[in-house]
């Protein structure tokens, strides 16, 4: 007997009445973790958030039921659902420090959850509670901790303590949306072994929303796979990862980086139609290298391919016993040859009176893709921006060919302004709202080469053909444009300026995992053909995996361990690189 | 090679590429404040313009005895020196319209460049400009222009300059939290990083940002100016008698309120709907303001 049961789900916009989720049947088992999974736009989180009988701002849960533990959420019961919340069914959110409550202490924010649903008799009784929640998540239940603020907590503890108001009233169901999204692996490692124990001891069953198939294929027992508002695949999770009988999973997983494996990252062309665009028949369709005009007549209906393994393809049967084929990336290529075009030695940065880089070195060799790696606050950022000259204190020598760097910005010989460009992490900022993308390029282009008109629109549609788009984008406002899209123009931008050397910061951070890929190999293919050096600073070892030939690991502002990605991710010598290495999810146990 | 790009047409539609702030001008069209204002507006600045062709009258010729009510040669009655109410009224509304006009833009001109200096500065000039400009804050706008009207004399050059002055520090505030706001935006580092000069970084990457929130800015700070400017002519620092003022034709014929109430209703009225106008299109363009990221609109 299912814990949850949701049939026939369907959420639509409330203006046009296209739906957002639609068809959507499931049900959630005792102690299990079922993981919903799909891109941004899927319709996950609206699936998250109609478990707790809540539809976001425009939208409306328009039919289907949802019953958890006997009780209704959808259609909501008579007497509101304060009731169901929190008893029936609980919520740990994305972004622990926006859900809690910056000037209430954390005990306090705990136990306002058991006085809400009336549990604990007394003040005592309740923070006897608190104290076994907070041991249940595995924190401190001393006074001084019950006694700390949010800000003084860790991302970690942060999600922990969500977690225990979440589990406060004994839920049956945990909707958990992307709660180690903004974790660093080793603490998501922690968080993510609380939550299998908390799910294993209490029986509660999870509903584990994310965008990431790492995560999952160490977590839950089942999947779903959510994509343009529908599930396309789901099952048990060994036969989802092993025989993925939907061209979307399938293509999902080529698109991922694995820290087991130097995987060539494969991009899905084409984009996630929204709801107003969304075609008759298979959404996936237009994106599907392997659809047959059979794809065009009416939604597929789910096939059943094993027990409980459906998928909605008309090519199911065929697909489910086709192994899944996963590309290698070439081979690192082999530079130790090659002339160091950009070296840093001693390096130390102070921000005010903290010191966060402490004497880093490293060597950039001509036509080699070097990753920095490392959990926030490592200082890789701070390094790459030092190279540019972004810190305000700076000591140590950088030298880019014959010219050693000043420490600011503000007296770079031009040469290095122009040979090393640096691609920020957030597309979302790093283009000018108010400006159109051929302006956007042609200011770099006419600072400096002094080219306007017919030349200078040659080279920014050359720039744009390169990254691969199409030369009709210059009349575009960035808002007109996708993320990836956006990443792509910030690297046009870089390559109208005929560049040596890319600096990219976290660049595919922001981005879907396929857009991701589009992005890796588009780097790839530009380090290969204009011999451009790359500085790859990131937080995903896998990504390492698939892109870098050699790779450097910083810890609290010091270089931990430099060498051959193959190397140093294989075996690596310092403690750190190993628990990290281990933390990170492989897509394989 | 794959792209996520290939197939962005069919989502992107027919190419838009008007400025931000001429879509947000667009997008406020529709709301029914701005069409309401844009009416009151038009109608008084209309009637301001061309309201001396078509006065009967001669501002200063006399048609009858003083406080006459409404007559046939006098359709809103004559003023405290018997001269034509409706003739005056058509006359008078230049100088407000006109010298309000030109404050503000003087005013909102002068505080973008503030502002964008000491939010670009971030250094002691910064605090010099924004000193300097706290002292300014420190009057009420229309102490401040008295003062100085009447040490230097009622001259309309004076007048705008003075009241564009009492608004720029409003503006330069806003200006300068906007700029500090977008100086730390990755596509200003991103120009700094190659050396783009900082005056054309003022003017490309971080100007054509603040137009939508001064344009709002502009609208009120017009509101302002009208009232201020017909304030002044009230108190006598204006347009000189026997010239015809809306402000100054409310103060001459106050005293005869009970005899002719046209006298002074008229003048009122039109200063009345023309700030109520601004009022409204500044009301329908900021409900529809797109912010900095391109979110927003309806609200």
């Amino acid at each position: 007997m299912s814990v949850a049961e949701v049939t026939d789900l369907r959420v639509e916009l409330t203006g046009t009445g296209a739906y957002v989720v639609d068809g959507i049947n499931f049900s959630l088992e005792a102690g299990e973790v079922t993981a919903l999974v799909g891109e941004s736009g899927s319709g996950k989180t609206t699936i998250g958030m109609s478990m707790l009988g809540e539809a976001r701002r425009g939208a409306r849960i328009a039919s289907g039921s949802i019953r958890i533990a006997g009780e209704d959420v959808v259609p909501a019961p008579r007497e509101g659902l304060q009731g169901v919340r929190g008893r029936v069914v609980a919520y740990v959110p994305q972004d622990p420090a926006a859900a809690l409550n910056p000037a209430m202490r954390v005990g306090a924010q705990i136990s306002e959850a058991l006085a809400a649903h009336g549990i604990g008799r007394s003040k005592t009784a309740r923070a006897e509670r608190v104290r076994e929640l907070l041991t249940e998540v595995k924190l401190a239940s001393d006074d001084d901790f019950l006694a700390r603020y949010p800000h003084q907590l860790s991302g970690g503890q942060q999600q922990r303590v969500c977690m225990a108001i979440a589990i406060s009233c004994e839920p049956r169901v945990l909707v958990l949306d992307e709660p180690t999204t903004g974790l660093d692996v080793t603490t998501q490692a922690h968080v993510l072994r609380t939550l299998s124990q908390l799910v294993n001891a209490r029986g509660i069953s999870a509903l584990y929303v994310t965008h990431d198939l790492a995560v999952v294929a160490n977590l839950a027992q089942r999947v779903m796979v959510l994509y343009s508002g529908r599930v396309v695949e789901s099952g048990p999770r060994a036969a989802v990862f092993a025989h993925p009988a939907h061209p979307y999973t399938r293509r999902l997983l080529a698109a991922i980086p694995d820290v087991a494996m130097r995987r060539q990252l494969e991009s899905i062309p084409g984009h996630a139609p929204s709801p107003s665009e969304r075609l008759t028949g298979c959404s996936f369709r237009p994106r599907c290298k392997l659809s047959v005009p059979a794809c065009e007549h009416g939604v597929p209906e789910p096939v059943e391919l094993a027990r409980d393994h459906l998928s909605r393809c008309v090519r199911a049967h065929e697909l489910v016993d086709e192994p899944a084929e996963l590309a290698l990336a070439p081979p690192p290529a082999t530079t130790s040859l090659s002339p160091t075009i950009l070296a840093a030695r001693d390096v130390d940065v102070h921000f005010g009176d903290r010191q966060v880089l402490h004497s880093a070195s490293f060597e950039l060799r001509v036509g080699e893709c070097l990753a920095l790696v490392g959990e926030s606050g490592s200082g890789k950022t701070t390094l790459s921006r030092a190279v540019v000259g972004l810190t305000p204190s700076r000591t140590g020598e950088i030298r880019y060919r014959d010219h050693v760097l000043p420490s600011t910005n503000r007296n770079y010989p031009t040469a290095a302004r122009q040979a090393i460009q640096y691609i920020f992490q957030s597309p979302y900022n790093a283009l000018n709202p108010r400006r159109q993308v051929g302006a956007i390029l042609g200011a770099a282009l006419e600072h400096f080469f002094d080219v306007k008109g017919i030349e200078a629109r040659k080279r920014i549609v050359g720039a744009l053909e390169r990254v691969a788009l199409p030369a009709r984008t210059t009349g575009m406002y960035p808002a007109q444009l996708s993320g990836g899209e956006r990443q792509r123009v910030a690297i046009a931008r870089a390559l109208v300026c005929r560049p040596e050397i890319l600096l990219c910061d976290e660049i595919t951070s922001a981005l879907d995992v396929s857009v991701q890929a589009s992005i890796v190999s588009l780097l790839r293919e530009l380090q290969r053909e204009e011999h451009l050096s790359l500085l790859f600073v990131t937080h995903n070892i896998g990504l390492v995996r698939s892109i870098a030939d050699r790779v450097m690991v910083m810890n609290q502002g010091r270089v931990v361990e430099t060498g051959a990605s193959q190397d140093v991710l294989d075996a690596p010598t310092e403690e750190y690189t190993r628990t990290l290495v281990a933390d990170t999810p492989a897509l394989r146990a | 090679m794959s792209l996520d790009a290939v197939s962005s047409s069919s989502r992107l539609g027919p190419m838009r590429t008007r400025p931000v702030w001429v879509q947000s001008l667009q997008r406020s069209l529709r709301t029914r404040q701005m069409q309401a204002g844009l009416v009151l507006t038009i109608a008084i600045v209309l009637l301001a313009i061309f309201g001396p062709l078509f006065a009967a009258h001669s501002d200063s010729a006399f048609v009858g005895i003083p406080f006459s009510a409404p007559s046939g040669s006098a359709p809103l009655g004559t003023d405290f020196l018997g001269r034509d109410v409706l003739s005056r009224v058509l006359d008078g509304g230049r100088s407000v319209v006109m010298l309000s006009l030109a404050a503000t833009a003087l005013g909102v001109a002068l505080g973008v460049i503030v502002g964008l200096l000491a939010g670009y500065s971030r250094s002691v000039l910064d605090d010099l400009l924004m000193g300097a400009s706290d002292i300014v804050l420190a009057f009420p706008q229309i102490v401040l222009v008295l003062l100085f009207v009447s040490i230097l004399g009622p001259k309309l050059w004076l007048i705008v300059l003075v009241v564009a002055l009492s608004h720029s520090p409003r503006v330069a505030r806003l200006a300068r939290s906007v700029t500090l706001e977008l100086i730390n935006r990755e596509f200003v580092e991103s120009a700094v990083l190659i050396g783009i000069p900082r005056r054309r970084i003022l003017r490309q990457e971080i100007l054509p940002n603040l137009t939508t929130p001064l344009l709002v800015e502009f609208g009120l700070r017009l509101t302002w100016s009208i009232g201020i400017i017909a304030g002044l002519s009230f108190l006598g620092y204006g347009i000189q008698p026997p010239n015809a003022d809306w402000g100054l034709m409310i103060n001459e014929n106050r005293q005869g309120l009970t005899l002719q109430v046209w006298s002074v209703a008229a003048p009122i009225l039109c200063v009345f709907l023309f700030t109520i106008g601004t009022n409204l299109m500044t009301e329908g363009l900021s409900r529809t303001l797109v912010g900095i990221d391109g979110r927003g609109g309806e609200r």
